[in-house]
Formats: structure tokens, C-alpha cells, sequence
């Protein structure tokens, strides 16, 4: 008795998945096409497809995919950092999913390094509340409008970003001649020295 | 001048009702030593009589900077962190690791090393789920339960400590392949935990799935919908609890899932009964997998040919010049990966495991991060205990299959 409705639903299932395939390539377009006027840039890299959005239309963009594209699942979302660029110094880094077309879409943020605020995405999934915490924990990036913005894995009172780039792993990296101009870089910025 | 405490009190404030101000609930600490949080979990619970009202988990006891860690070593030294992120799920953990470096580096990988990893990652699948099931029914009472999945985990701890030396942290799983081939008795005890394994699942179920007091204990307890589980993220057996048919091994096969026949396993009511459920059909399912695997397990050879990124062996040494450079420049620089960011996701036992990996051409990972699916179903744990009782509590912590160093990195 059990098993036949998971039977019927796995069938079901299959059927869909097939159609969706289809629609997924129609979708991919559609989406790009709709995204042009936010004025985005896309890239492509190893299959995976990449959108540049400026941190004011983050929120417009998040809305206009989970509404019309069906991207009801962020799957991760965490920031990579950039120093001593800083200009943009941090993308921070969202990994879409759609349910219903079965693709994936990354979205990713610039974020100058003077004021590192990106509005929240919170509102749209919800799962991205601790996520954000995450980031802001390890790279210091506020996110605005966010319910419970605290750090979440270091302790409350920690001091410093640990997965910025200028901030010390806990020893001195030693020097080869691969990686010497790398340190030297390093060496003569004077954030470094107080961090 | 507030004092340490009261500063660490005074962020909390916004999280609980008016009535804990006023001391008409009360706000008890569970954790971070406590057996059923599953590890160093601290729950701040606020409680009406033994109703949960709220429940605000505090992570980060076991959070060791793995992703900080893993940007100082090069590529392959970097793969024995991600050992031990999920302690229950090493295999698993290696497998993305290297599959986002071999989507970096567009490295192939053979057939028979792909055989292998499917082989052991289900193996794991299978143990992981032994160490749940085991741990869940401790913490509902039945305590024989865990004695019987032990047992069987150990058979799989010893196929693993075969293959790699070690039972646990086995970085087996390389960058283009495998660390070696697996020995000769390797398809044997394979096959004899194949055979021995089947009717061990139907002995659990004896002990648990018509058990009137589990039944209780799990049924309605925990409830969240389908809609609901994919907005909070769910991934793996907690989502397909709730009806949703996602599976990573279906929905975007990799590492060649789509040549097994396999079903996915769904419930739809959405408790921590459902999510039992689920995860005892999803062993009886590993074990089609790994048998299909096992039967079509092509020889040949298990490390990739591409030099650049994959050791030679050890015999090729006394004779090639180039052999030589290849192995001094593999075990001193490392090797570069081509400038990109990748994300990559598996479907670990708990769910949704992802590997987003960013290089910047250097030898070593400009940026690794894991998405984890025991973090993201943490979140979501306020939701489902909203309303429940504390023993409630307890089943739906088992349920949602946490591992703290999963969670915490």
C-alpha cells in the first residue's frame, strides 16, 4: 500500500524531469534576455553561468528570478576577497538553484572595500539569514536591513575578519622564490603590520 | 558599564518574547555539552512549562578555519582539511573537493577510479546513516539500536581502512582519480557486507518502524512542508521527508549515477517520522548502488594521465627523466589551477554538499568554501521546534542530522 503513491510520484518525477531539461534551455535565454535591463554582465565560465550585479539592484534582481524564474532555493552564498585590489575588493557570491527548471545560477556582488554594505537578500530566501551572518563574521561585510546581523562563528567579542586576505593566518609564510614577490607585496603595507 | 555577560545577553534581546523580560518564561541553556545535541551545540531555549517557545542555536564551538587554512597549503595538501569538516562523511567530502578541482583544471578522471568513489561514497552513505540511526534511537530510548549499526559501520570502517589506511580520514579520494588501486580483497568484503547487510536493515526496522513508543515519539513532531523546507534550504533526506523529489544524484548526475538504477526515496507528511523513513529506504537504495557499481567495476587505471596535476607512479621514477620533474614540482610547488571560480554540489547523506573553489592561477586556492548542509538545517531548527515539548526537541535534533563539524568548519 505504501509504496505505490512513491511509485507514481517517482514516475512523475522522471516525465517532468525530461520536460524540464527542455525548458531549461529556453529558460537560460529567457533569463539573460530579462536581466539585460538591469544592465548585468554575464560570463561563462566551465558551464557555469555567472551575472555581475551591482549591489543597489540586488534585491530587484533576487526578486525578478525567484518570482518569474522559479529560483526558490539559494543554495550557498559566501564572499571572496580581493586585497590589495580594492576596488572591488570582495565579490560576495550567490549560487542559485530552480527547483521546477532544474538550473543553476550564480550571482555575484562587487563590494568596495571603503564601505562594504550589500543590501540583504533575506527577505527573498529566507535561508540566506545565517549564511549572511557567516559572511559578515569572516569578511566584515554588512548587509543592510538584515533581522540579527551578529557574527556566528567566531565569538561574539572577536576583533578583526578572519577570512580577509590582509588578516594572518597565525604564522609568517616563509619565502621562496615563488612566491617572494607575493610576500614582498605584503610586507610594505603598513595595514598589514597593524593587523 | 555592562559587564561581558550582559553585553553576550543584551545581543540575544530582539530574539525572545516580551514574556522572558519579564520572567514569565525561562531562558535555559542546553549544550554545548549535552549528549543529544549531537556534539558541542548550544541551544538557548526559551521555555513556557517544557514547551519550546523559541530555541536559538549558538554555533561555532568546533569551528577550527578550515577555509582559512585551506588558503594557505597548496591543492593537495589542502584535501586532508576537508576530512574533517563532516567526520561522518569523509569520502563525501574528498569527492567534491576533487571534483571542483577537476572541473577547475578539466581533468579527466577514469572509469574504474570512478567506479570506486561510487562504490565508497555510498558506503559512507550507508555508515553515515548507520551512526544517525543508531544516535537518533539513543536519544528516543532504544539503546540496542545503536549496538547493531555499529557493528555493521564497522564492517565499512575496515573495506575503507582496506582501501586507504585509515578508517576515518582517509583522503582515498584524489584530484584526478584515486590514491591507489584498491587490493585485492577489496570486492570480496564488498560483496560480503553486500550479502550480510540486507536483512541487518529489515532487524532495525523490526526494532523501531511499528515500535509504539518510537511511533509516538516521532510521528507529527517536527512537521514542515514541502514549500516551507525549500525556502529554509533542506536539502537530502530532510527535504524529501517533506515530498520533494531532489536529489543531486537524479536531478544533475555526476561522477556517472546516471548508468545505476536507483529509486529516490519520498515521504510526504514531513516528520521526523517521514525523515526515518526515508533514510532507511535511502540504505536498502545505496545498497542497489553499490551492487550495480560493483558488478560493472571496468579495470584499468584509477589515476588520470595528465601529469600536470597527477603524480606518476612510484616505478616510473627510476626510468623517466621527465617522471622526475613531474614528481618534484607535483610535491614541492603543487600545481596551478587556471584562474576561475567553480561551485560544485554532491548529495552528501545530509543533504546538499557544495564546493565553491576560486583560484587565481596559483598553486594554492584563492578562496574554498563549503556549503554545508548541516548549517543550513540548523537554521532552520527554530522552525521545527516551535511548540514542541524539550523531549520533542531531542528527536527533532536526531531528525534533521546535524554534524557539528559539518556546521562550524
Amino acid at each position: 500500500m505504501d509504496e505505490k503513491p512513491d511509485q507514481d510520484a517517482r514516475v512523475q518525477g522522471q516525465r517532468s524531469d525530461e520536460d524540464h531539461r527542455l525548458k531549461a534551455r529556453d529558460a537560460i535565454g529567457d533569463i539573460l534576455h530579462r536581466l539585460e535591463r538591469f544592465g548585468v554582465e554575464v560570463r561563462l565560465f566551465r558551464e557555469e553561468i555567472s551575472v555581475l550585479v551591482a549591489p543597489l539592484q540586488l534585491q530587484d534582481v533576487a526578486r525578478t528570478l525567484r518570482d518569474e524564474f522559479k529560483f526558490d532555493f539559494l543554495s550557498s552564498l559566501t564572499a571572496s576577497d580581493y586585497w590589495p585590489q580594492l576596488e572591488p575588493r570582495f565579490h560576495v557570491v550567490y549560487q542559485l538553484y530552480s527547483h521546477p527548471y532544474n538550473i543553476r545560477l550564480c550571482l555575484r556582488v562587487p563590494v568596495n572595500d571603503s564601505d562594504p554594505v550589500v543590501p540583504t537578500v533575506e527577505t527573498v530566501w529566507p535561508v540566506a539569514n545565517w549564511h549572511e551572518r557567516e559572511v559578515f563574521d569572516m569578511f566584515g561585510i554588512r548587509f543592510e536591513g538584515h533581522s540579527d546581523l551578529r557574527r556566528i562563528l567566531m565569538p561574539h567579542d572577536w576583533e578583526g575578519y578572519p577570512l580577509r586576505k590582509d588578516y594572518p593566518l597565525g604564522y609568517e609564510e616563509p619565502q621562496f622564490t615563488f612566491n617572494f614577490e607575493d610576500i614582498q607585496i605584503r610586507k610594505h603595507r603598513p595595514t598589514y603590520e597593524e593587523a | 558599564m555592562l559587564t561581558q555577560t550582559e553585553v553576550a545577553l543584551d545581543e540575544l534581546r530582539h530574539l525572545v518574547s516580551d514574556r522572558a523580560l519579564s520572567g514569565d518564561t525561562v531562558l535555559l541553556n542546553m549544550g554545548p555539552q549535552h549528549p543529544s545535541t549531537h556534539g558541542v551545540l548550544r541551544l538557548l531555549l526559551e521555555l513556557d512549562g517544557e514547551t519550546v517557545i523559541n530555541c536559538i542555536p549558538d554555533i561555532g564551538y568546533l569551528h577550527t578555519g578550515i577555509e582559512k587554512n585551506m588558503e594557505a597549503k597548496t591543492y593537495l595538501k589542502a584535501e586532508v582539511m576537508t576530512d574533517r569538516m563532516d567526520y561522518l562523511n569523509t569520502v563525501g567530502n574528498n569527492l567534491v573537493y576533487c571534483m571542483a578541482i577537476e572541473k577547475l583544471a578539466e581533468l579527466d578522471v577514469p572509469p574504474r577510479a570512478l567506479g570506486v568513489r561510487v562504490i565508497l561514497t555510498e558506503l559512507q552513505r550507508i555508515a553515515s546513516h548507520l551512526v544517525w540511526l543508531g544516535t537518533h534511537a539513543l536519544d528516543l530510548a532504544a539503546m540496542s539500536v545503536f549496538l547493531y549499526c555499529f557493528r555493521e559501520r564497522e564492517m565499512i570502517l575496515d573495506i575503507l581502512e582496506m582501501c586507504s589506511g585509515q578508517r576515518m580520514m582517509t583522503t582515498y579520494i584524489r584530484p584526478g582519480g584515486l590514491w591507489r588501486d584498491t587490493p585485492v580483497e577489496f570486492e570480496d568484503a564488498v560483496r560480503q557486507f553486500l550479502h550480510i547487510f540486507p536483512p541487518r536493515i529489515d532487524q532495525y526496522e523490526a526494532l523501531l518502524t511499528k515500535n509504539p513508543i518510537f511511533m509516538d515519539r516521532t510521528k507529527k513532531i517536527g512537521v514542515i512542508s514541502g514549500e516551507e523546507a525549500v525556502k529554509w534550504g533542506l536539502t537530502g533526506p530532510s527535504l524529501r521527508g517533506s515530498g520533494v523529489a531532489y536529489d543531486l544524484r537524479k536531478t544533475s548526475p555526476y561522477m556517472g549515477y546516471e548508468q545505476y538504477e536507483f529509486d529516490i526515496p519520498i515521504e510526504t507528511s514531513g516528520d521526523v517520522y517521514a525523515r526515518y523513513q526515508v533514510r532507511m529506504e535511502e540504505m536498502r537504495q545505496s545498497v542497489r548502488i553499490v551492487q550495480q557499481a560493483l558488478d560493472k567495476l571496468p579495470f584499468g587505471p584509477v589515476r588520470s594521465e595528465n601529469r600536470k596535476y597527477v603524480p606518476p607512479p612510484r616505478s616510473e621514477l627510476s626510468t623517466s627523466m621527465e617522471a622526475v620533474i613531474h614528481h618534484f614540482k607535483l610535491w614541492t610547488e603543487g600545481f596551478p589551477l587556471p584562474e576561475g571560480a567553480v561551485y560544485v554540489p554532491v548529495e552528501s547523506p545530509r543533504g546538499e554538499l557544495g564546493c565553491y573553489l576560486e583560484s587565481n592561477g596559483g598553486p594554492k586556492p584563492h578562496r574554498v568554501h563549503f556549503r554545508t548542509p548541516s548549517f543550513v538545517h540548523l537554521q532552520a531548527l527554530p522552525l521545527l521546534s516551535k511548540g514542541h515539548l524539550v523531549a520533542d526537541l531531542v528527536a527533532i535534533i536526531g531528525s534533521v542530522d546535524i554534524v557539528l563539524g559539518d556546521a562550524d568548519r
